[in-house]
């Protein structure tokens, strides 16, 4: 039988306190700055400079929105549920910051692992965290007592059962290749040939279901700020939207993360093995552009659209792929 | 047209269909479709923005732009052109200039004619830059120029006196060159 992680490595108590700080320091200072290249570069696709005037090249823009958005009001509608409005944009901060750890930055150096934590069972933990981020979505749509928030709520929904399974789908032929189910076997698995080769219509399905899973044109569909007026966060107000773009920054870059651990060869790159983690970080970077790209290029598709292209499309597809890859597999 | 004998002598067109959506093509032509949306996106970047950033930078105009009044003088003599004859108050549509009249003192000549305008105001409020006033002046004394940037705080601020008219602008307007 395959052992399916390493459950041998065992790190004192400290070090993995503080690489969660580190970790969680990094991806923090590097949301900020998602938003203003995003931003920026939406407005370089369509002729404009974007923001340029807080501070040097615009650099500071976060920090005035954060200001702003934290100097308003909390608003709660009246018909609103209180604790489940409340908990609407907690539960995605929490499943973004726990897919978080899972995001491997290099292998064991010097006894320490650079990563979060090396899960066992690795992809499904990203597929059981990442679900729980869609619980906060429907239970802030559904429980802000608004037409809006609910119809955003139940695209959602709708949405999340269309994407997921051919996720799941395409990710599987790239744990029959890798042998584990633990993002650092798969990374270490990747050594000779990106997974990204073999993998293609793997990679291109899991990209797809990437922007559905966090909400990206052309499946912002929960959002629809054109139709919904920003869907299940009409209601929201304050720090409490805030929380909402944050995660969806947060997921982006885990999505990034586990494409260009899963298919992009991790932390391989050349260079010494200091450099593994920044190699990670540009794969992500890399990726992220890919998303501001599709964001600055497709319409939002129609919510029928969205579902026959997962089930009659996607699916299809990978499920193809996963044979195909299981022949394969068997055979050599 | 051979189901339709009734139209044969008229001009008939057939509609153009673009192929179905759906199916294995249609998921084809999408794709190719987004590939092609995402290379025009691209050049828009390689492009560069085309952003004109206003309080630094200026939109250049074109020579005729019809901005700020200016008043002329005779650059030898040194004179007014203006002699107050009222034509271009009197071209006005929007009313808002205004010119009351005094005859030249030999001793100390203000413009070359025999009267010249001893108020000459104005009320840019008011004024909607027909440049019709340029037309009626029998002299070239008043002529529309470049200035575009006249916003204020106060609306009497608004209106321009003869002393202002008169001075030289700012130069903060720049023209707009051959083709551009």
């Amino acid at each position: 039988m395959l052992p399916l992680a390493d459950t041998q490595f065992v790190e004192a108590t400290w070090i993995m306190v503080v690489k969660s700080l580190v970790i969680f320091a990094v991806i923090f200072g590097i949301l900020p700055l998602m938003t203003v290249l995003e931003r920026k570069l939406i407005g370089r696709f369509q002729h404009r400079y974007g923001p340029n005037r807080v501070g040097p090249f615009g650099l500071l823009q976060p920090l005035a929105d954060v200001g702003k958005l934290i100097s308003k009001e909390s608003f709660r509608p009246a018909n609103a549920i209180p604790t489940l409005f409340i908990l609407g944009p907690l539960l995605p901060v929490l499943s973004g910051v726990l897919a978080l750890a899972i995001i491997p930055w290099g292998n064991v150096q010097d006894g320490v692992g650079l990563y979060g934590i090396d899960v066992p069972i690795g992809i499904l933990y990203f597929f059981a965290v990442g679900s729980i981020a869609f619980y906060g979505l429907l239970l802030g749509g559904w429980s802000s007592g608004s037409k809006y928030s609910l119809l955003g709520a139940m695209r959602g929904a709708a949405q999340l059962i269309s994407y997921e399974v051919a996720m799941g789908l395409a990710l599987l032929g790239v744990i029959m290749m890798g042998g584990s189910l633990s993002l650092v076997d798969i990374v270490e698995a990747q050594g000779n040939l990106w997974f990204v080769v073999p993998q293609f219509v793997g990679f291109l399905i899991f990209m797809l279901a990437g922007f559905a899973e966090t909400n990206r044109t052309p499946f912002d569909m929960p959002e629809a700020d054109a139709e919904l007026v920003q869907g299940f966060m009409t209601e929201y107000g304050g720090m409490r939207f805030g929380s909402f773009l944050l995660v969806e920054y947060m997921e982006i870059l885990v999505v990034c993360g586990v494409a260009a651990a899963m298919f992009l060869g991790g932390w391989m790159g050349p260079g010494p093995a200091w450099l593994d983690p920044i190699w990670m970080l540009a794969k992500m970077l890399g990726l992220v552009l890919v998303f501001i790209w599709v964001r600055a290029t497709l319409p939002r598709l129609r919510y029928d659209q969205l579902m026959s292209l997962g089930w009659k499309v996607l699916l299809p597809l990978a499920t193809l792929n996963v044979l195909v890859t299981a022949v394969l597999v068997v055979v050599t | 047209m051979t189901e339709f004998p009734y139209l044969k002598d008229q001009d008939v067109v057939e509609v153009q269909r673009g192929p179905e959506p759906g199916g294995v093509g249609g998921a084809y032509r999408a794709f190719g479709e987004t590939l092609r949306g995402l290379k025009t996106t691209m050049a828009r970047l390689i492009e560069g923005p085309l952003t004109i950033e206003y309080p630094e930078e200026k939109t250049p105009v074109y020579p005729r732009f019809r901005g700020r009044h200016k008043l002329h003088k005779f650059e030898d003599t040194g004179l007014e052109k203006c002699v107050g004859c009222s034509l271009c108050a009197a071209a006005c549509p929007a009313d808002c200039i205004r010119v009351v009249a005094a005859e030249n003192i030999p001793g100390e000549r203000v413009s070359a004619g025999e009267r010249y305008a001893a108020v000459y105001e104005i009320n840019l409020s008011r004024c909607i830059f027909c440049g019709y006033c340029e037309i009626a002046c029998p002299f070239d004394a008043i002529t529309m120029g470049h200035d575009y940037e006249m916003a204020d705080y106060d609306r009497d601020d608004l209106i321009f006196t003869k002393e202002m008219l008169l001075a030289e602008p700012i130069e903060r307007t720049p023209l707009r060159s051959e083709g551009e």
